[in-house]
C-alpha cells in the first residue's frame, strides 16, 4: 500500500479541484450577472416596443433593477403551501437551476476557451436540456395546486414534443460536421455558417428553442391569462428566484446553442480584416445578444398558441420537416460525396 | 373488472384571476383541457345600485350610471337621462344633443379600444394593450376637459349637458379623429392577419343568429352573428338619424368576427364624431326650463325666480310626472336599458337596469362547452364583460 503523502494529495487532487472550482465560478458568476442583465434587457426592449419607459429608477437607466428584484426575493419569506410535498417542492427549483448552469460546461466561448471540451458535447447539451422538464414537472406536481398541475402537464408534453425535432435538427448538423464536439462544429463553419445551407433547419431550431424554454408564443405552461403563472404559481422568494434564474439561464443557453450550431460560434462572418481583429468571444456574445433580442421581439409581437395547436405544430409540422431535412442533408452529402471522414 | 370512478377536474377560475375581467368567479369542469361545463358565479361586485337610486334624486342618480360599466361611462348616463327626459317630455337644445352623441361615440371608442386590445392580451399578445392605452389616455383627457373627471364624468344631465365644451376642445377632438386611424392600423397589423391570433379566435365561441336572439344578446354579440340590429339605426335616438354611418355585421358569429366588428365600429365612430363636429350648432346646452335645468350663474344674480329654481333644483330635485318608461340605447357592449317608474315625486320609484353583459355572461356556458380552457379565456374576452354592470 502506497504511503500517504500530503504532497500527492495536494498536487494530484486538491490543487486541480481548486482550479476547477475557480473555472466553474468564472463561468457561473458572469452567467448569473448575464441572467440578471437579460431581465433588464428584456424589460427595456419590451418597453421600447410598447412605447413606455421600462425600469428607470434603480441605478442609471434602471440597470440595477434586476439586482434590486433579486434582493427583494432573497429577503422574503419562503412560503411552502400546507398541501405541498415539501421535499419535492424545495428540490424542484434547485434542479431547474442546477441543470441550467451545468449545461454551460461544454459551451466554447472562444477558440479553446471551454471548460470541458468533451467529444459528446452535443449529446451532453441535449441530455441536460431534456432533464430540464423534471424541475418543472416536479414543481407543478409538488405544489398541489390545480393551476400548477395543469401548467406542469402542459410543459411536460410540450418540451418532450419539441425535443424530438430539436434532436433531428442536431442530426443534420452532425451529418455535415461528423463530430459531436462543439468546438469542431464551430470550426467546420469557418467558410460558411450553417445558417446559410441549413436555413430552414435553423429557423425550426430557433422556434423549437422558444418552445423548449417555454417562451412566447409557446409559454402555455405559465400562460398568464389561463393558468395565472402555471407551475410557478405557488412559489415565492428564493425558490421562485431559482426557477426564474434557471429559466432565463436556459434562454441564454439556447441562444448560445443556436449561435454555436448555426451562427459559427466565435467566428466572424468573413475571415478577413477587419472582422478577424475583433476577438472571438465578442463575436460569440454579440450573436447571443442578437438571438436574445429575437426572443424578446417574438414575445412582444405574437399571441399565444393553444395547447392542441402547439402539439399539432410540433408533431405534424416540425417533426416531418426536420425529418425531411435529415433525409435531404444526408442525401446531398452522399450524392456529392461530401460525407465527412472519421478522423 | 374493478369499478373506476372518473371525476372531472374542476377548476376555480377567479375571482382573482388575470383573465377574469374583474371579479368573475367561474367554476370550470374540465376533462383534461376540454371544458365540460362553465358555471359563472356573480354578485361579488354587487353594490345595490338600483335600490340606492330609489333613495336619490334624479340628479344624484346620474353618477351611479358611470360606475356600472366603468369603461363606457357616458353611454349609461345617456340611457338614464333619456328615460327621465321622456317622462318629463323635455325638449333638448340641439347643441346639447350633438355634444351627447359626440361623447357617446368617444365612449364607444374608449370601450372598444379596451376590449379589442384585452382580447389580444387574453390570447397572449401584450403589445396592443399598451398602444391602445396611449389613445385611451387622450380620450380620457377629452372627458376631463369637458367634465373635470377622467372616468366618472356625470356630464350628461337631464335637460342637456352640464356645461358647454371648453374652447379648443372641438379642434383637438378633430385632430384625434385624424390621427387615431393610424393607431387602429397598427393594432390591426399585430392582430388581424396574425396566424396565431386567427387560430385562437376563428370558430371559437360560435353563436348562431337564432341562439343570439333567443338568449337576449345585443350589441356586437348579436351583430357578430349576422343580425343587423343597432338601436342607433333601428330606433334612432338623439340625432343619430341625421348622421351617416354603417353598422358592421359579422358572418360566422365567432370571436374573430366580433373582433372585426369592433374594429370597424371604431372607424365608424370616428366618422360620426367628425360629422357631429361639422354639424355642431351654436346655442344653449341646457334646457331653458327652470323646473328641469339649472339657470345660468348670471341669471341667478339678476332674477329672483332663477335663484328659487336653482335652490329647489339642488335641494329637493326635479319632480318627474308619474309614469313609466323603458329606454334603451346602444351602449358599446350592447343594449343598455333603463326601466324607470316615477310616482311624481323627486325620486325614481323604481329604476331597473338592463345591462347588456348579463345575458352575455349567461351564454358563457354554451359558448365554451367543448372548447379548451384557453378558449374560455378568449370567449370571456370577446363577451366584453365588465362586472360593474353585471353585478350592479
Amino acid at each position: 500500500m502506497a504511503e500517504f503523502s500530503w504532497t500527492l494529495l495536494w498536487f494530484d487532487y486538491l490543487w486541480p479541484l481548486i482550479i476547477l472550482l475557480l473555472l466553474v465560478l468564472a463561468i457561473v458568476v458572469p452567467l448569473l450577472v448575464a441572467v440578471a442583465m437579460f431581465t433588464w434587457f428584456e424589460r427595456k426592449v419590451m418597453a421600447a416596443m410598447h412605447l413606455r419607459m421600462g425600469p428607470n429608477v434603480v441605478g442609471p437607466f434602471g440597470l440595477l433593477q434586476a439586482f434590486a428584484d433579486g434582493l427583494k426575493l432573497f429577503v422574503k419569506e419562503t412560503i411552502v403551501p400546507s398541501g405541498a410535498n415539501k421535499v419535492v417542492f424545495i428540490i424542484a427549483p434547485m434542479i431547474t437551476f442546477t441543470l441550467a448552469l451545468v449545461a454551460w460546461a461544454v459551451i466554447p466561448f472562444d477558440e479553446g476557451v471551454v471548460l470541458s471540451n468533451i467529444n459528446v458535447g452535443v449529446l451532453y447539451l441535449f441530455a441536460v436540456s431534456s432533464l430540464g422538464v423534471y424541475g418543472i414537472v416536479m414543481s407543478g406536481w409538488a405544489s398541489n395546486s390545480r393551476y400548477a398541475f395543469l401548467g406542469a402537464m402542459r410543459s411536460a408534453a410540450q418540451m418532450v414534443s419539441y425535443e424530438v425535432s430539436i434532436g433531428f435538427i442536431l442530426v443534420t448538423v452532425l451529418l455535415i460536421v461528423g463530430s459531436l464536439n462543439l468546438s469542431d462544429i464551430v470550426e467546420a463553419q469557418r467558410n460558411v455558417w450553417f445558417v446559410i445551407p441549413l436555413f430552414p433547419m435553423a429557423v425550426i431550431f430557433f422556434i423549437s428553442a422558444l418552445a423548449e424554454t417555454n417562451r412566447h408564443p409557446f409559454d402555455l405552461p405559465e400562460a398568464e391569462a389561463e393558468l395565472v403563472a402555471g407551475y410557478q404559481v405557488e412559489y415565492s422568494s428564493m425558490t421562485f428566484a431559482l426557477l426564474f434564474l434557471g429559466e432565463n439561464a436556459n434562454i441564454i443557453l439556447m441562444s448560445a446553442m443556436t449561435a454555436v450550431l448555426f451562427l459559427g460560434g466565435w467566428l466572424p462572418p468573413i475571415d478577413i480584416a477587419p472582422f478577424n481583429w475583433i476577438p472571438g468571444w465578442i463575436w460569440f456574445f454579440g450573436k447571443i445578444l442578437i438571438l436574445l433580442y429575437f426572443f424578446v421581439w417574438v414575445r412582444a409581437t405574437f399571441p399565444r398558441y393553444r395547447y392542441d395547436q402547439l402539439m399539432r405544430l410540433g408533431w405534424k409540422v416540425f417533426l416531418p420537416l426536420s425529418l425531411f431535412g435529415v433525409a435531404l442533408t444526408a442525401g446531398v452529402l452522399v450524392a456529392f460525396d461530401l460525407v465527412p471522414q472519421a478522423g | 373488472m374493478a369499478e373506476v370512478e372518473i371525476r372531472n377536474y374542476s377548476l376555480n377560475f377567479g375571482p382573482q384571476h388575470p383573465a377574469a375581467h374583474g371579479v368573475l368567479r367561474l367554476v370550470l369542469e374540465l376533462d383534461g383541457e376540454v371544458v365540460e361545463r362553465a358555471d359563472p358565479h356573480i354578485g361579488l361586485l354587487h353594490r345595490g345600485t338600483e335600490k340606492l337610486i330609489e333613495h336619490k334624486t334624479y340628479l344624484q342618480s346620474i353618477p351611479y350610471f358611470d360606475r356600472l360599466d366603468y369603461v363606457s361611462m357616458m353611454c349609461q348616463e345617456h340611457a338614464f337621462i333619456l328615460a327621465a327626459e321622456k317622462l318629463l317630455g323635455a325638449e333638448i337644445p340641439p347643441r346639447a344633443r350633438f355634444i351627447r352623441v359626440l361623447f357617446s361615440e368617444i365612449t364607444r371608442i374608449l370601450n372598444h379600444i379596451l376590449n379589442v386590445t384585452t382580447q389580444g392580451m387574453d390570447v397572449g399578445a401584450m403589445t396592443p394593450v399598451l398602444w391602445g392605452f396611449e389613445e385611451r389616455e387622450r380620450l380620457m383627457e377629452f372627458y376631463e376637459r369637458v367634465s373635470g373627471a377622467r372616468m366618472h364624468a356625470a356630464y350628461f344631465r337631464i335637460g342637456g349637458v352640464h356645461q358647454d365644451m371648453p374652447r379648443g376642445l372641438a379642434e383637438d377632438i378633430y385632430e384625434f379623429c385624424d390621427t387615431f386611424p393610424a393607431v387602429i392600423d397598427d393594432i390591426e397589423g399585430l392582430l388581424t392577419e396574425n396566424r396565431i391570433f386567427k387560430q385562437r379566435n376563428v370558430d371559437i365561441g360560435v353563436v348562431s343568429i337564432d341562439d343570439a336572439i333567443s338568449r337576449g344578446f345585443s350589441g356586437v354579440m348579436l351583430r357578430g352573428s349576422g343580425a343587423a340590429w343597432d338601436l342607433r339605426k333601428a330606433q334612432p335616438y338623439e340625432v343619430y338619424d341625421e348622421l351617416e354611418f354603417d353598422v358592421p355585421v359579422g358572418k360566422n358569429g365567432d370571436c374573430y368576427d366580433r373582433y372585426l366588428c369592433r374594429i370597424e365600429e371604431m372607424r365608424q365612430s370616428l366618422s360620426i364624431m367628425r360629422q357631429c363636429l361639422d354639424k355642431l350648432p351654436d346655442g344653449p346646452v341646457m334646457i331653458e326650463d327652470g323646473k328641469i335645468g339649472p339657470p345660468s350663474r348670471g341669471e341667478m344674480k339678476r332674477s329672483m325666480e332663477a335663484l328659487i329654481n336653482h335652490f329647489k333644483l339642488y335641494t329637493e330635485g326635479m319632480h318627474v310626472p308619474a309614469g313609466e318608461t323603458y329606454t334603451g340605447i346602444e351602449a358599446p357592449k350592447g343594449e343598455f336599458g333603463v326601466y324607470l317608474v316615477s310616482d311624481g315625486s323627486n325620486k325614481p320609484y323604481r329604476c331597473k337596469i338592463r345591462a347588456p353583459g348579463f345575458p352575455h355572461l349567461q351564454g358563457l356556458d354554451f359558448m365554451t362547452r367543448g372548447h379548451m380552457l384557453a378558449d374560455t379565456v378568449a370567449v370571456i374576452g370577446t363577451q366584453d364583460i365588465v362586472f360593474g354592470e353585471i353585478d350592479r
